[in-house]
């Protein structure tokens, strides 16, 4: 069972690590994660969603410090989740490091880093990914 | 499409049953619905269930069959099906078992909900509850159910002024609420300080803010209004079953303070039911949380967005106030077992709207709102009832 979820994670690899999304070649609109169809032009941008590398840049929509985690995160606890809009528009959620929760605010300018994001207890598997500090 | 009543409920008591499994409380809430219909086993033509994770909770699937079968209902070759709408799955059940008898198809079925969740240590079931969320770009980076509320509670503060303390005056109305209901898990009231104090779950909210981990079943019957003349239980009409959706993550929302599917699935129930807002005289909403209360209550249009921190704070929503909110405990302090919630909803309406809730009572309910939540609100629903 926990080497059929190693493949589930390590499928979605590219967009982890290197912020990959995609593009609507119909009318521009970012999306991350990527998307199969374009949620404004739907089947008319089947076929032209173009991979799209996002800069990692953007700032934070809102957050929390997080007490009680999910199996695989104890260690890391607490530790900081925060909403980020990216420059290019979509938002994500992800972990913030290499700051205390004085540092961060809704509205303060984070980048991406590529850092551990967990590890799974049964298999040993560690999985890597974005984080975001403060610029 | 026919008019279709509620005439038995059922609901065991809500909390750690660690000598009871998920198939006796099922039974035994469904049984309890049965008798007090007035019916035998024999007049039911269906049975639905709402169960979000007893794959994960207890490595069962199935539950329907599960539950016919013990019931002693299997020699009959009973139709049964369970739905999953993570912790909406009990309106989800409702809403399809109410669809059964509005189309005509069924005459009278039995629609439950159950979840056994005490059988894991805490953090597995902080995994499981979160795979309502977008497990591939939520939860794998470390997200809980309860971490994407408090996320929410913080933007709601920043755009509103919404204060801790006002959060904290949602976990002290219900569990006074829920000291006085017999079946609640909590029926003890807290202080506000406790509130406060309480160990941090995600900040700002703690673990009064939070529903609890819970074991426990509810059941209704629902007949068509024809069939319904004839029995002796209670009149209670449905006089809309309405959902909504939205996507499933957070992040990809118009609105990180509020839920769309809230707002759109309360237009088309009003509409269906021909009523208005002022015409709902109480409501049980889905407080997972102590912020999810505040937000519900301004996406489902009773006060304005931003408001409901103040309304709560005045007492609006408590007893005696304007609209009464969660006068059973609410998720917070009768309990959260997941698929169980949405039944219990409805069964807190249609004590009210029969003037069966003693203590708890709302002076002169004649129309009661339940909402019940999936997950962070990719799912909606709202029901209306009405004393028939
Ligand atoms: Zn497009």
């Amino acid at each position: 069972m926990s080497g059929l979820a190693g493949v589930r994670f390590w499928r979605e690899t590219k967009s982890r690590y290197n912020l990959t999304g995609n593009r609507c070649g119909v009318c521009g609109t970012v999306f991350f994660p990527p998307r199969p169809v374009c949620t404004r032009c739907h089947r008319e941008s089947i076929g032209r969603m173009e991979e799209h590398k996002l800069k990692g840049t953007g700032e934070v929509l809102t957050w929390t410090f997080v007490h009680e985690p999910r199996p695989g995160f104890e260690i890391q606890v607490p530790y900081i989740l925060a909403m980020v809009r990216l420059d290019e528009g979509p938002a994500l959620l992800a972990q913030m490091v290499d700051c205390g929760p004085g540092e961060v605010r809704i509205g303060t300018r984070v980048h991406s880093v590529f850092r551990k994001i967990g590890e799974e207890g049964k298999s040993g598997v560690i999985y890597y990914g974005y984080k975001f500090v403060p610029d | 499409m026919r008019d279709v009543m509620v005439v038995g409920t059922g609901i065991t008591p809500f909390g750690e049953l660690w000598e009871h499994s998920l198939r006796d409380l099922g039974i035994r809430a469904g049984m309890e619905a049965i008798r007090d219909a007035g019916i035998t086993s024999s007049d039911i033509d269906a049975l639905f269930v709402g169960n979000m994770a007893a794959g994960r909770l207890i490595d069962q699937t199935h539950i329907g069959a599960l539950i016919a079968d013990f019931a002693g209902l299997a020699g009959r070759n009973l139709p049964t099906v369970t739905i999953e709408g993570a912790d909406a799955s009990g309106a989800a059940a409702l809403h399809h078992a109410y669809l059964s008898v509005a189309s005509g198809l069924h005459d009278c079925v039995v629609v439950g909900g159950a979840e056994k969740m005490t059988d894991l240590p805490d953090p597995e079931v902080t995994e499981i509850t979160a795979t309502a969320l977008d497990q591939q770009w939520e939860s794998f980076f470390g997200a809980t159910l309860f971490s994407m509320y408090a996320m929410m509670a913080r933007r709601h503060m920043h755009e509103f002024g919404t204060t801790r303390e006002q959060l904290a005056r949602v976990a002290v109305k219900n569990h006074r609420n829920g000291a006085l209901n017999p079946a609640a898990q909590f029926r003890r009231p807290v202080r506000p300080e406790s509130v406060l104090e309480a160990a941090e779950v995600a900040d700002p909210l703690g673990m009064l803010d939070c529903a609890p981990i819970s074991d426990g079943a509810a059941a209704v019957v629902l007949c068509s209004a024809e069939r319904a003349r004839r029995l002796p239980g209670p009149q209670v009409r449905i006089a809309a079953s309405a959902q909504a959706g939205d996507t499933l993550s957070l992040s990809s929302r118009r609105s990180l303070v509020g839920f769309d599917a809230t707002s759109v699935a309360m237009e088309r129930a009003l509409k269906l039911a021909g009523r208005s807002r002022k015409e709902v005289d109480f409501a049980e909403v889905h407080d997972v949380t102590t912020i999810s209360e505040i937000m519900a209550i301004e996406d489902l249009g009773f006060v304005k967005k931003g408001a409901g921190g103040p309304a709560t704070a005045s007492g609006m929503t408590a007893p005696g106030g304007e609209l009464p909110v969660n006068t059973s405990g609410g998720l917070k302090a009768r309990g959260h077992p997941l698929g169980a919630t949405g039944i219990a909803q409805i069964i807190e309406l249609v004590l009210q709207l029969q003037g069966k809730a003693e203590e708890r009572q709302v002076p002169e309910a004649r129309v009661g709102l339940a909402h019940n939540v999936g997950g962070c609100g990719a799912t909606a629903f709202v029901h209306i009832l009405e004393v028939a």
